[in-house]
């Protein structure tokens, strides 16, 4: 890409986002499969609508459709701030359908559900790149976040100038380690949490509101 | 004489895994398409691709993409990967970043799924297990 080309898109980036601050950011949820991502954006809408975003499942690739809850409104500290939940599919390198027979699922089920999840990641890439004001990194605390995934992902949301929280979720499990996430990604700040359950939420709406807002 | 291509010596490979070295200044030339297509045709005849510079973070988002296109059932499953962390800024200045010269240069291996697994991964070292088809 030219010189040119780079500043003007960099130029570009800025100035839409100075000149689009009152609308709505929408706030894309990312991370690994079975990270809780769902879980949390269903907390999330839930306690500002009433309205849940999608299932959750302990099956991995349950979200294969990026998901999208408009206007929803955190208030915190007497002001409001609106945002759009765009609620992503696991992202990864691979998808093997054999992973799902595991699961209870017949084979012809499970061929169709890895045909949907490698259509979800590709979209849930295309979004990154293409359509989100800034990043929710949801982390499963109970498993090793040094992955190759999570560091590309990371990488590529920093090349976007995006702003990113990192979510260290399942705070409530015993194998939960907190410091590791934190340790991982050391360049952004991690907030743990339980979707599951709801713990710490109090925090995660306080940083949503202050880094989206 | 034209360039040569990884695919050109494929021959013996059915007797071993073969492991395609790509040079910085090879890739240098290429878009990112032709970058990520080189990548992928080698990876799906069941080679093990080792870049010695690595992809930008928007080329690693494309190639998460098309790979998950050509997976296919009992045919190819996608992709292993694996580099060093990315290092940080710290060298890079902000024009640098302003104009989008992200440091791309980390040694990356990449191979079929169903045929290489990391066994052990740190900041300065990679231990792959690599099997054949």
């Amino acid at each position: 890409m030219g010189l040119l080309t780079n500043l003007r898109d960099s130029v570009s980036r800025v100035t839409d986002r100075l000149f689009a601050s009152d609308d709505p950011k929408r706030i894309g949820i990312y991370g690994p499969p079975n990270a809780g991502k769902t879980t949390l954006a269903n907390r999330i809408a839930r306690d500002w609508t009433g309205d849940a975003i999608g299932p959750e499942s302990h099956v991995p690739h349950e979200t294969r459709r990026a998901r999208r809850k408009e206007g929803v409104d955190i208030e915190r500290n007497g002001r409001s701030v609106t945002i759009d939940i765009v609620d992503t599919p696991g992202v990864a390198t691979k998808v093997d359908y054999k992973e799902f027979l595991d699961h209870d699922i017949e084979k012809d089920d499970a061929i169709r559900r890895s045909r949907e999840a490698t259509e979800g990641v590709a979209e849930a890439m295309h979004w990154l790149r293409e359509d989100v004001d800034g990043v929710i990194y949801v982390l499963d605390s109970t498993t090793d976040p040094f992955t190759q995934v999570n560091t590309m992902l990371i990488g590529i949301i920093e090349s976007r100038d995006l702003p990113v929280l990192i979510f260290a979720n399942k705070i409530d499990l015993d194998e939960a380690d907190i410091k590791r996430v934190a340790d991982a990604f050391p360049q952004h700040e991690t907030v743990p949490l339980s979707a599951l359950e709801g713990d710490n939420m109090d925090e995660v709406y306080d940083k949503i509101a202050e880094y989206f807002g | 004489m034209p360039e040569a291509t990884p695919s050109d010596s494929t021959t013996e490979s059915q007797n071993g895994v073969q492991i395609d070295l790509i040079s910085g200044s090879r890739m240098e030339g290429l878009r990112s398409m032709e970058k990520i297509r080189l990548i992928l045709d080698g990876v799906r005849d069941g080679n093990i691709v080792i870049l010695e510079e690595g992809l930008s973070p928007d080329e690693e988002s494309k190639l998460i993409e098309v790979t998950m296109t050509e997976i296919s059932p009992d045919e190819f499953s996608g992709i292993e990967i694996e580099s060093y962390p990315h290092e940080e800024a710290a060298d890079q200045s902000f024009l640098d970043r302003l104009m989008g010269r992200e440091s791309t240069k980390k040694l990356t291996v990449i191979g079929p799924a169903n045929q290489i697994e990391t066994l052990h991964k740190d900041d300065q070292l990679i231990s792959a297990l690599v099997s054949r088809k």
